[in-house]
């Protein structure tokens, strides 16, 4: 038996709402599933889970708040028997879920978890209860999960296109989210010690290339700059280390894998910044599909818990128009972020010649705890370098 | 389809891309990156969006063509 916990929801994000169960007892749960949707500050959170079981007990109850490490549910581990585990049974969060929590486990009929859809369409439990749910036939969709099987968000994508959501309150919610952007700001530069190093970058090559690669490409098939700058901060990153991780109470901690946050603004001053997973293993094609479907699921109101707090380092471009050049915030408990200008026009030396060419500027601040500006020097130089060779990333 | 027919179906997706704006108060004239605060990948989702429903190429050349309402129902009407 395992205790499913409220995971972190990312930077001074203390509680959620809990305002949505997407499994019951008995269902079969997956890593990755997502079970549970609760309402923050950034938005609603679909709260995926860790373990493979069996779903025992719901211990919290919609309507809830619920801080971070709160318990949810009890899950059955596969081959377990039903036994009370011994640890819920002591509140975990005093002032949320305790009460809810009954001293004797109801019994629960042994469900055996199968494979597929009685359709013989891979989907998960959560897919398939969703679906049911909305009266969609599991036919009628695309899986984009492994196998292509059907997931959550296929039937979430369905039900959205069919029915535009309302928007209740958009002033109040990104109030709400501004209240959250300050806390976590304000404790960043509180403190982390800020350094900043900035770059200017000849994009001529990237450019070039990018228009090249586009021009015979179906649109869903086009690359945008953004995505040829995050590919690269990816690599340069797994170059000079001391930018990705996290600081904590025992100090760094870097981070083998690259989860790369992508500053996303939204409508009327909100601001999220979603992880990429892995996002220097990514080919560009899939990280630019990573982009589009996490700038999308933004818009929409509809973050993952992993993606809202597993950002290793973070990179945010002002777009195509704007100024050309911009420090960012550290998000806590990260130790850098990369910001990019617009891209555009700049006079560059070359061969001791001034030219105007494609350029973009580059800041990085980074924690100067963790590393010094020497290393911050040789990462916009490892950038720069990956950029000169567009082909490569 | 008139000009108007298509400009419905480009407000449709334009809303479909970013849903929390409020197709009641885009404006024809209204750009979709300086009024409307859409970034490039919202661009790139609307013009994907664009080809299917109309089954028109829009070349990268031809975004500042379908950068407003007006403009764009006046550019697929010529090629739908």
């Amino acid at each position: 038996m395992a205790v499913f916990k409220m995971p972190s929801l990312g930077a001074d994000m203390e509680a959620g709402t809990l305002v949505e169960w997407l499994v019951k007892p008995g269902d079969p749960v997956q890593h990755g599933d997502i079970v549970a949707v609760v309402e923050t500050q950034k938005g609603a959170i679909e709260i995926e889970i860790f373990e493979d079981g069996v779903v025992e007990k719901l211990v919290a109850e919609l309507g809830q708040s619920l801080p971070v490490g709160a318990p949810l549910a009890i899950i059955r581990a596969p081959g377990e028997t039903r036994e009370e585990p011994s640890d819920v049974a002591a509140p975990v969060a005093p002032q949320a879920g305790a009460e809810a929590i009954s001293p004797v486990a109801k019994p629960v009929p042994p469900v055996v978890p199968t494979a597929a859809a009685p359709t013989g369409i891979p989907a998960s439990p959560a897919a398939k209860r969703r679906a049911a749910e909305l009266g969609i036939a599991l036919e009628s969709l695309t899986g984009s999960g492994p196998g292509g099987a059907i997931v959550l968000a296929d039937v979430e994508a369905v039900a959205r296109a069919a029915q535009p959501s309302p928007k209740p309150e958009r002033g109040a919610y990104l109030a709400e989210m501004r209240k959250a952007i300050a806390a976590a700001m304000a404790r960043s530069k509180r403190e982390i010690p800020h350094y900043y190093v900035t770059h200017t970058v000849d994009l001529t090559a990237a450019t070039d290339w990018l228009s090249a690669t586009n021009a015979d490409r179906p649109p869903e098939e086009r690359l945008l700059m953004g995505a040829l700058l995050m590919k690269a901060v990816a690599l340069a990153a797994r170059e000079e280390k001391a930018v990705n991780g996290h600081y904590g109470a025992d100090g760094f901690i870097p981070s083998a894998a690259i989860h790369l946050g992508l500053a996303i603004a939204l409508r009327g001053g909100g601001l999220v910044a979603p992880a990429i997973l892995d996002a220097d293993q990514k080919s560009l094609r899939e990280l630019m599909e990573a982009m589009r479907d996490l700038t999308m699921r933004a818009r929409a109101g509809r973050l993952k818990s992993s993606e809202m707090s597993m950002a290793t380092l973070t990179f945010s471009a002002l777009g195509e128009s704007g100024v050309e050049a911009m420090a960012g915030i550290i998000v806590p408990p990260q130790v850098a972020i990369v910001t990019a200008g617009a891209p555009g026009a700049q006079p560059l030396v070359r061969d001791g010649q001034v030219i105007a060419a494609q350029a973009v500027t580059l800041t990085l601040a980074a924690d100067h705890r963790v590393s010094d500006g020497r290393l911050g020097s040789k990462f916009l130089t490892a950038l720069d370098a990956k950029l000169q060779t567009p082909e490569e990333l | 389809m008139t000009e108007d027919e298509i400009r419905r179906a480009y407000i449709e997706e334009l809303v479909r891309v970013a849903p929390d704006l409020d197709p009641a108060e885009i404006a024809g004239s209204d750009h979709l990156q300086d009024d409307l605060e859409l970034d490039s990948m919202d661009v790139l989702n609307l013009v994907i969006a664009l080809s299917k429903r109309f089954g028109v190429a829009i070349a990268e050349a031809d975004y500042p063509q379908i950068a407003t309402p007006d403009l764009a129902a006046a550019f697929l009407a010529k090629r739908v």
